[in-house]
């Protein structure tokens, strides 16, 4: 029999049931072992003759074991509550260990629980604090944390508690402010809590997590802490490894502390008061110093434990990034472990030289290794290492070094586990955009790219290629030939086809002199590839077709022959039909010069932010270093107008009548600026339906607070009347929007001296911009419906929505309807994914008060995490998941982009189940976003 | 580089039985066994060359193999990486002295007492004692009572 202990805790019929079990044959043996024993059990605790404490205890613990093996269990739970008011130790130990494992929070038993948790929290052995402790750490409930918040912040800070007690009430209090952060009240504990940093003993690794949590939680309160935890860091680091001894490990004086320490003092400002700042940075010197020693011992754990510090005092240092001298004696350390033999300092000294490859101070040192990060990409095995290599290779990349690392890059692209290849790719197509000193390069690059990893190119890479190249004169000859060329190879990419069609469809002129890629050679080139294409790449193929109709009308024939086909006019794709029956009509039934202009080559885009990078940045927030502010953009956009261009020339044709049709605008082939999914929230839908008002006098309604559903979604009925109906469709993308009016005559009369105008009110002069496209016709016949479409642009950050006045007359009485347009400034905000490690950083930086609105209000609904996600997200922010480490609680954060600043926003939501109440925290960069967002959610949730 | 806490601790042996896993977040029952099974299909395919961490979801596995034994614990990507490889070793040498020359079958007959064991070090997440001349102390009192 293995080793069981043989004092007075054994077991024995525990070990032999564990016996029994390890040594059934099948599962079924297993399953008749475990069925005989559970039936013994509960016939001991149905009978008669009352148990005591030690069988109590053997036979819960038998349950126990049961349940680890997988198992349900249905009882035993009130025996297990009976052991918690067991005088003995051991008896008490297996009560609360199986509570703790099976227990759940909402059970029955919880109030009973609670009491003798009071019980023993107040009893003077230190040993049944602490088994009352653990369980209220393990289990941290809502209900524990509102039975014990005020309590366990008296045993920590209490004179006769044991370092041990004060332990478990550090971390216990921790859990608990985690669960519920009300629970306490921070400021009062401030000063007392703190000064535990000062404590002789050497306890505090406990201590400190609990500081570090209430220093996020409350910074102003505690920011005490930092002078005192510098001196503490400041006695270890020049201690000898015999000054502490329990403490030190493997010859290092508490590693563990030292790194907490580290960690407790980023998220503080570097202190300003020069002795402790001083301090601190005479700590940092003696940990870099202390690497450069003789190692104390060959062990790994010895160096292992070293370098923990070490790491964390360079995150610090980065975390400072005002002192040069220090991040130049950091990168210079981690270069030397850049060739260690031991793969974990390798990966960790990429993984923090990407860090440093950020700071002013130290990039250019970080440039020296190249070669060597280079070779890692290379010649290492493990593919977090590689990983970690390109993430440097990306950070370090600047104009001199750029054709190197693009060209390792797309060479270890081919053999890239598929993992990290979409990621990659982003990052070579960002890295030659920005280092493109020639164009030529830049679009081979590309091409090279679509060849090699063709899969992994999303839309935004091929989208973007097209972008620079029109607006980029000196690069179009060079890419429609480059183009030509690659699709000649007989198996190309999809996306290759993509480029390829865009391109020559735009610039297929320039090549054409040459008689290798003539104007029909082009055509029968993308046209062989036309049958193996998905739609939607033939949809854009057909817009190419029509396009070369213009540009080379000698083989106008050829292209409408295929334009005619009956594979297109009657495919059963109602996009690909559309367009070949549009096509063909308009190259039939136009003039040259109509064609031409309606064909006429795409203009320039207007100069944005890239949306490659914005990709890359929603993928891996931390990564993302290079802005490239100032390049061009919006492929899409332009898209749709020519589209609806080439559809407004065609309903001179046709009159469309049903709404269907202008929707059609908005065909799902042709989503080019979508954002947000469109939420479906019809709980607001009959809020909108305002009762028919037919005076004599101008009848004038408006929509001041109807419009409030449509913060959730981009869509809808936006008014109605016995006369009148209001459709309205948006599309927005960064600071840009669209909006559709659809306007229908219910009557059976015609509306007259109809006018719809957008009018901005002072609040909102100068902060939006808009454009009408089109007016709407000064009539609408009866039963009809006629459309308006509004661009507009958001200049800078505003409050409201824009009015739109309705005019109109029938039977000659004028009426006058003033509607609120669903444009909102959340519309322009797109939602950014982040880790936690990410979002509390950001959230810490945003830490002013001026940069914070808080509200704590009843809930309107009913608290469903799950509705309030999606309510968030149809407001446009990211719900970010695994961040918060309450699932309870909700985060989002998003950017609300405007012409003249990016506004970033992060918000919390923290349901208090038992009081139906709810806390929003919103911190933005700017005061009065965050107040904003504040009160525009509030009353949503 | 705000909220780091160690979400969960596995001790799985490489067939994949687990002997140890104890949870500091919330997760319903399917969730942990799906964790436990993804961890283990993620730590056992690599080898001694391999780092000690790698990135698991959104956060990141730190782990050691002792003989047959992965040692896991589950923190954030932020998190200090070698800190919470020593805690392992701090945390099986105290087992080691505990059980005196600890292996598989002490975890397995003992396993209410590695519960106590761990709650000594770690706690609601966090390291909570970490010299092993204390946690021992501690544990030979505990053992002594009745």
């Amino acid at each position: 029999m293995p080793t069981v202990s043989s004092r007075g805790d054994a077991m024995r019929g525990l070990a032999v049931f564990i016996s029994d079990i390890r040594n059934c044959k099948s599962k079924e043996a297993e399953s008749k072992r475990i069925n005989k024993e559970l039936a013994n059990i509960r016939s001991k605790f149905k009978g008669d003759k009352t148990l005591d404490g030690y069988s109590k205890k053997k036979y819960v613990c038998k349950l126990l074991f049961i349940f680890l093996l997988g198992h349900d269990i249905d009882f035993g739970h009130m025996e297990a509550v009976n052991l918690l008011s067991s005088n003995k130790y051991t008896e008490k130990q297996i009560g609360y260990l199986f509570i703790s494992v099976l227990v759940s929070s909402n059970s029955d038993l919880m109030k009973l629980i609670i009491q003798n948790i009071k019980n023993d929290i107040s009893s003077p052995k230190p040993v049944h604090v602490n088994l009352a402790l653990h369980c209220i750490a393990n289990i941290g409930s809502v209900e524990m944390s509102e039975a014990f918040g005020q309590e366990v912040p008296k045993l920590l800070v209490s004179a006769h508690a044991s370092a041990s007690v004060k332990q478990s009430a550090a971390l216990c209090l921790l859990r608990l402010i985690r669960t519920l952060p009300e629970a306490m009240t921070y400021a009062e504990w401030a000063s007392r809590v703190i000064h535990l940093l000062n404590d002789q003993h050497m306890w505090l690794t406990a201590a400190t997590s609990l500081i570090h949590t209430l220093s996020q939680l409350s910074p102003g309160d505690y920011k005490g802490c930092v002078s005192l935890a510098v001196s503490r860091l400041s006695r270890i680091v020049t201690s000898t490894y015999t000054d502490l001894q329990d403490y030190t490990y493997y010859f290092v004086p508490a590693p563990w502390l030292s790194v907490k320490l580290l960690r407790l003092l980023q998220c503080y400002p570097v202190p300003e008061e020069p002795a402790v700042r001083g301090r601190l940075v005479e700590c940092l010197e003696t940990i870099l110093n202390k690497c450069q020693e003789p190692p104390k011992s060959k062990k790994v754990q010895h160096s292992n434990s070293k370098n923990a510090v070490l790491f964390e005092a360079i995150n610090l240092i980065i975390h400072i990034d005002s002192e040069p001298n220090l991040l130049v004696r950091a990168c210079n350390q981690l270069g030397q472990f850049l060739q260690h033999r031991e793969t974990n300092l390798r990966y960790l000294a990429l993984e923090s030289m990407c860090l440093l490859a950020g700071s002013e101070f130290s990039a250019d040192a970080v440039k020296k290794h190249r070669e060597t990060v280079i070779n890692a990409l290379k010649t290492e095995r493990d593919v977090s290492v590689r990983q970690r290599a390109v993430d440097l290779l990306y950070a370090m990349c600047d104009k001199t070094n750029s054709e190197e690392i693009v060209a390792e890059m797309l060479a270890y692209l081919k053999k890239a586990d598929y993992a990290i290849r979409e990621e990659m790719v982003l990052k070579v197509a960002i890295l030659s955009e920005k280092y493109a000193s020639d164009y030529t390069w830049y679009v081979d690059t590309i091409l090279k790219l679509i060849r090699v990893a063709g899969d992994y190119v999303s839309e935004e890479v091929w989208h973007r290629v097209i972008q620079i190249v029109i607006n980029r004169d000196d690069a179009q000859g060079y890419a429609a030939k480059t183009v030509f060329e690659n699709l000649q190879a007989p198996a190309c990419h999809e996306n290759m086809v993509k480029v390829g069609g865009y391109i020559l469809g735009e610039f297929g002129n320039l090549i054409a002199g040459d008689e290798r890629s003539s104007p029909l050679v082009q055509f029968n080139l993308l046209h062989s590839k036309f049958h193996l294409c998905t739609p939607s790449t033939r949809a854009l193929l057909l817009s190419t077709y029509i396009k070369f109709i213009n540009l080379f009308p000698e083989i106008k024939p050829t292209i409408q022959n295929v334009l005619q086909n009956n594979n297109q006019l009657r495919n059963a794709d109602v996009e690909l039909q559309q367009r070949a029956l549009e096509y063909s009509q308009l190259s039939s039934i136009t003039s040259q010069d109509v064609l031409a202009t309606v064909l006429e080559e795409m203009p320039p885009f207007p100069e944005r932010e890239s949306s490659i990078l914005a990709k890359l940045k929603k993928k891996k927030p931390a990564s993302v270093q290079v802005s490239l502010v100032g390049s061009p953009s919006l492929l899409l956009v332009s898209l749709t107008v020519q589209m609806s261009l080439i559809r407004a020339y065609f309903s001179l044709f046709y009159q469309p009548t049903s709404i269907g049709y202008h929707l059609a605008l908005f065909s799902p082939t042709y989503p080019l600026m979508h954002k947000t999914p469109v939420l479906l929230m019809d709980a607001f839908d009959d809020v909108l339906t305002l009762p028919a008002d037919l005076g004599e006098s101008p009848s004038t309604e408006s929509t001041e607070h109807a419009n409030r559903p449509f913060m959730f979604k981009n869509s809808g009925v936006l008014f109605e009347n016995a006369l009148i109906q209001v459709g309205v469709k948006c599309e927005f993308k960064e600071q840009y929007g669209r909006v559709g009016l659809f306007f229908g005559n219910k009557t059976g009369n015609q509306l007259q001296n109809f006018a719809a105008a957008v009018s901005l009110g002072p609040e909102h002069q100068g902060k939006i911009n808009v454009a009408t496209q089109k007016e709407p016709p000064s009539q609408i016949d009866g039963g009809a419906q006629v459309q308006h479409f509004i661009n507009l642009e958001c200049i800078s950050m505003f409050s409201g929505s824009p009015n739109l006045q309705l005019r109109y007359q029938h039977s000659s009485a004028p009426q006058q309807v003033t509607l609120k347009l669903p444009v909102i400034i959340n519309k322009f905000m797109e939602g950014v994914d982040m880790n936690s490690g990410d979002f509390f950083s950001r959230w810490k930086q945003l830490g002013q008060p001026t940069q914070e609105t808080q509200k704590i209000f009843q809930a309107r609904h009913p608290i469903d995490t799950e509705a309030a996600r999606t309510k968030l997200t149809g407001f446009g922010m990211c719900a970010l998941t695994n961040v918060d480490p309450n699932p309870e609680n909700l985060v989002g954060s998003g950017i609300i982009k405007t012409k003249t600043s990016q506004i970033g926003c992060l918000l919390r939501l923290e349901p208090n189940k038992q009081a139906k109440m709810y806390r929003l925290t919103v911190r933005s960069s700017v005061g009065e976003a965050a107040a904003l967002i504040c009160s525009m959610l509030e009353e949503h949730f | 580089s705000c909220i780091n806490m160690i979400r969960f601790i596995l001790i799985q042996n490489r067939a994949g039985k687990t002997r140890l896993a104890k949870w500091y977040m919330q997760f319903d029952d399917d969730e942990k066994q799906k964790l436990i099974e993804e961890v283990h299909a993620v730590v056992t395919v690599r080898d001694a060359k391999h780092t000690n961490f790698v990135e698991f979801r959104n956060f990141k596995i730190v782990y050691r193999r002792y003989a047959g034994l992965y040692f896991c614990i589950c923190v954030d990507v932020t998190d200090n990486n070698l800190a919470y490889l020593e805690a392992i070793h701090n945390f099986v040498e105290v087992l080691n002295e505990y059980f005196h020359n600890v292996c598989e079958l002490d975890l397995v007959f003992n396993f209410y007492k590695v519960y106590t064991v761990v709650d000594e070090m770690f706690l609601a997440g966090e390291i909570r004692e970490t010299s092993q001349t204390k946690v021992i102390q501690q544990l030979l009192m505990l053992q002594n009572l009745e």
